[in-house]
């Protein structure tokens, strides 16, 4: 193939060159552009307990952050992941329920957050009676992930060899004992790229929190503290930018939050890439 | 194990999985049940094609907003599309495996890069960039477009990649040995065997754009009026209820959930058009 080319041919490398070296350049400029002003303006006392007018500390957002990540999870991956199981070890392929559950599943990863919180601002907060709370945004944020958790677990359970069951079948294990003895350990790693995936997810989230987790800048404390109304750093982070007068610290802010999110998605490829290569992000 | 615990297990896991349709059931009930009054009693047509919005004086027009989503939407997939199909191509058939082994998860990370970050990005780069080079305020329709052009890139460089490798490589080898240049080679043979497939990143690229919130309310101006140009202002319905739900009360709030069973009715029938194309790929 080396013998000249024509005009046509070389137009379109061009494009493709120039496509692919703009799609890497914005990337890059992002990120550079948040890394070189943000890295200057992290100081001790954005990373102070309390938060107040004076000194926008995101310490109690990231706490926020921490927890309502953890409660979020506790409700989705069981749920998630047993769904993941009944639609590959429980049931044929081709029934009506399958299909329903797909579709149904399929449709809410299509959702926007936007509506999520419209939802959640009309079922948890309003109709449960939760008010703007830690809870309310969890449950939110669950459903959210829900699909993305059903969708890793699916793929994680796909790849388990079929022998593996066969030979705990064939040892006179039962369908439970093969799912939790053999199945889900082996798909672990699969499973956990997903759930570090949702993480990511989670801690990026803005739309569907503000109007159901509230934007108080507090770590709730106190036994009612799943009914406390709490922000999260995303949101944290779009507060700042939006009043316009902390410009340094929203950098500052924006730059931890682009390292956590880095941090959380760079694990969860690599979980994925160690157990089968297959690629779990998009 | 008996048989007992099988039994439970075995509904314990159903239960699970039927979750998402309780879910997606709960949040259409929600949604409708809370915005469809307010379209009944401020008069269907008025509240769709009214073109005034001003919650003071009880006006919910909402064609401005979706106006604003269809147009930010259709500047987004001007820009990201050709962008995005041309980075798939280059990752898929002219890239050294070194360096598709950097650019590849470099788009990965793209995809996991919160919205607000992208919006502060917006606000202080592109905004400012957007009134230098062409002049108004900045915060505009443009701004919002090209943002959101950028924004949906992971999906549409993802959705297509996959798309032209799922292509069987006897059309790529066909082409060269009738003579065409490797760059018409998958021009012309591979990338229209995988065109539903990239139809379908396509379609998500849309329903991501219309539905994306934050980042389009920090740059795009959300002025509550019919847009009036590139460099004018321009307020999506996502915006609309995250503006204004702060406050909002009675008609008012009821008109924002409506503007939000709108915004979902749009992204139903976009799903529906993803699951078929996607359907027409697999056969």
């Amino acid at each position: 193939m080396k013998s000249k080319k024509d005009l046509l041919s070389i137009v379109l490398k061009m494009l493709v060159l120039v496509s692919a070296a703009l799609t890497v350049g914005v990337i890059v400029l992002i990120i550079w552009h948040i890394f070189v002003n943000g890295v200057p303006n992290l100081s001790r006392d954005l990373f102070d307990w309390k938060y107040n007018s004076e000194n926008v500390s995101l310490l109690p957002a990231l706490i926020n952050t921490l927890i309502m990540t953890l409660i979020s999870l506790l409700i989705a991956v069981p749920i998630g992941v047993f769904a993941a199981v009944f639609l590959v070890e429980y049931s044929s392929q081709g029934s009506r329920l399958v299909k329903i559950i797909r579709i149904t599943a399929e449709t809410l990863s299509g959702i926007p957050s936007i509506v999520y919180g419209l939802f959640g601002l009309l079922f948890f907060v309003t109709a449960l009676k939760w008010g703007m709370s830690l809870l309310a945004g969890s449950c939110t944020v669950a459903l959210m992930i829900l699909p993305l958790i059903m969708r890793t677990t699916e793929e994680a359970l796909l790849a388990v060899p079929k022998t593996f069951r066969e030979g705990s079948f064939g040892l006179g294990a039962g369908r439970l004992r093969t799912v939790f003895c053999i199945v889900l350990p082996s798909a672990l790693p699969g499973i956990m790229a997903g759930i570090i995936l949702a993480t990511g997810r989670i801690a990026g989230e803005t739309a569907a929190l503000m109007y159901t987790a509230g934007t108080v800048a507090q770590v709730p404390v106190g036994k009612d503290f799943l009914f406390d109304s709490t922000r999260t750093l995303a949101v944290h982070m779009y507060s700042l930018s939006s009043e316009g007068l902390y410009v340094d610290k929203a950098y500052a802010t924006a730059f931890v939050l682009l390292v956590m999110v880095m941090c959380i998605n760079t694990l969860s490829s690599f979980m994925a890439k160690k157990f089968g290569g297959n690629n779990t992000n998009g | 194990m008996n048989k007992k615990s099988e039994k439970i297990a075995k509904l314990v896991f159903c239960l699970a999985a039927c979750t998402s349709v309780l879910a997606v059931a709960v949040i259409c009930i929600f949604l409708f049940a809370g915005g469809l009054p307010a379209i009944k009693e401020i008069g269907v047509s008025e509240f769709l094609f009214g073109t005034v919005w001003k919650p003071k004086n009880n006006i919910y027009g909402i064609l401005p907003m979706i106006a604003g989503s269809i147009y930010v939407t259709a500047g987004a997939i001007l820009i990201g599309v050709p962008v995005g199909i041309l980075t798939a191509v280059f990752l898929s058939n002219f890239c050294p495996k070194r360096l598709y082994n950097f650019i590849k998860p470099l788009t990965e990370l793209m995809a996991g890069i919160p919205s607000v970050v992208y919006g502060f990005f917006g606000l202080v780069v592109m905004v400012p960039f957007v009134r230098d080079a062409f002049g108004g305020k900045g915060s505009s329709m443009l701004t919002a477009s090209l943002l959101l052009g950028i924004m949906i890139l992971p999906t549409i460089i993802g959705v297509s990649e996959a798309a032209i490798k799922a292509v069987p490589d006897k059309y790529y080898q066909g082409a060269l040995a009738l003579g065409a240049t490797h760059e018409r080679s998958v021009f012309f043979a591979v990338l229209p065997a995988a065109k539903s497939g990239i139809m379908a990143g396509i379609v998500l690229g849309i329903g991501r754009a219309i539905g994306e919130t934050m980042a389009v309310i920090m740059v795009a101006g959300n002025q509550a009026r019919m847009p009036k140009g590139l460099l004018k202002g321009v307020r999506t319905m996502t915006s609309n209820i995250v503006l204004e739900m702060g406050y909002a009360a009675d008609l008012h709030r009821e008109a924002l959930i409506a503007t939000g069973v709108v915004l979902f009715v749009f992204i139903l029938i976009i799903n529906l058009i993803f699951a078929m194309l996607k359907e027409a790929d697999n056969k």
